[in-house]
């Protein structure tokens, strides 16, 4: 298989399983345009039976954030267990939750 | 005395295999390019639709060696005919060409499939009604993808439009021979075993027009239409695709895995 021209953007491809569930990234394809990124996506991502609903999204129209600041992003969390919701007691009666 | 013309008789089972092969040779002919697909993304489709018109052959040659006068099982139907005895159009048996050939060729078969699996859901015939369902949906897809393609290799690049319009001159002459009616077929619908392929031809016109539309391209002129595959008259090239079908069933006798 050749190499892709320039002018094949990629795209990231994001399946939903179920209805109710959220849409969740799956892996990314390349593609002339939106159409044809759909039908590769549900030809290389829902052969299976994956999914009943699939997003296509730009990659370069992703906004990520910056692996350098990721201290500064996550690591202030990591100390907070008071976020947690375990600090308090759940009645017998109300059993699994 | 068995009654050629109804259900299980003679015509039925020439018919149902006609049809039969239209998908087993095509779908063949679609796998030959697993592997060898223009970026990895067609690798996957192509060979998926290639499983969708297997499949679907799979069903009609089970149907027929279903059949009480068959006499053949599905191996014999599918690998164990000569060249003569199989009943597919021309154009499903055309070599792939370019990826501009295979998907006008694609569009062409499955823009007529589609609505014929379609009105198979009247047909008498119990099982091609149950497969109808299932397969006028993969023929949707496939008239989507392959009309994509068209539309974007014919409003493409100066060497995608010159592709497109040289697959057309090839293969629009093979088209009429979707809409031939041969003897059994239309003792077939005459019995309501089978679809009227005549009434489908307007709406498939249609659909190519618009489509073509799209892709600045132009029905040409046919003023020789090809046809002889419903009566088993092939191509060259036909024989070479079946020394390749046939070669494991005709080396390994019985094999099944």
């Amino acid at each position: 298989m050749s190499k892709q021209p320039a002018s094949t953007p990629l795209w990231e491809v994001f399946i939903r399983p179920r209805n109710g569930l959220n849409h969740k990234h799956v892996g990314s394809l390349h593609a002339a345009d939106g159409d044809l990124a759909l039908q590769a996506a549900r030809d290389v991502y829902t052969r299976r039976g994956e999914g009943n609903s699939i997003w296509v999204v730009l990659s370069k129209e992703i906004i990520a954030s910056d692996p350098d600041l990721s201290e500064e992003n996550f690591d202030p969390s990591s100390d907070k267990i008071y976020r947690h919701p375990s600090f308090y007691e759940i009645p017998d009666d109300i059993g699994h939750m | 005395m068995t009654n050629n013309q109804s259900y299980g008789g003679a015509d039925h089972i020439e018919a149902l295999l006609a049809l039969a092969d239209d998908h087993l040779i095509l779908g063949h002919r679609l796998s030959e390019w697993c592997g060898h697909a223009p970026m990895l993304e067609e690798d996957l489709s192509l060979p998926n639709m290639a499983l969708d018109l297997l499949g679907q052959a799979r069903n009609l040659f089970a149907h027929v060696a279903n059949l009480e006068n068959c006499g053949k099982s599905e191996d014999d139907l599918a690998y164990l005919r000569s060249d003569r005895e199989y009943k597919n159009c021309l154009m499903v048996e055309r070599p792939n060409g370019d990826f501009a050939h295979t998907m006008l060729r694609q569009l062409y078969f499955a823009a007529f499939m589609q609505p014929y699996w379609q009105a198979m859901e009247d047909s008498t015939d119990d099982t091609l009604r149950a497969l109808a369902g299932k397969a006028e949906k993969e023929m949707s897809y496939h008239i989507r993808h392959a009309g994509e393609w068209v539309v974007r290799l014919g409003d493409g690049t100066e060497e995608s439009a010159h592709r497109m319009v040289n697959a057309v001159v090839a293969l629009h002459p093979y088209t009429d021979e979707l809409f031939e009616i041969s003897a059994p077929l239309q003792n077939c619908i005459e019995h309501g075993l089978l679809p009227d392929p005549t009434p489908i031809r307007a709406p498939w016109q249609a659909m190519i027009e618009d489509i073509f539309s799209q892709a600045y391209l132009t029905i040409p002129d046919v003023p020789f239409p090809q046809e002889g595959g419903r009566h088993g008259r092939h191509t060259e090239d036909f024989g070479h695709l079946l020394s390749e079908l046939q070669y494991m069933q005709r080396a390994y006798p019985g094999m099944a895995w």
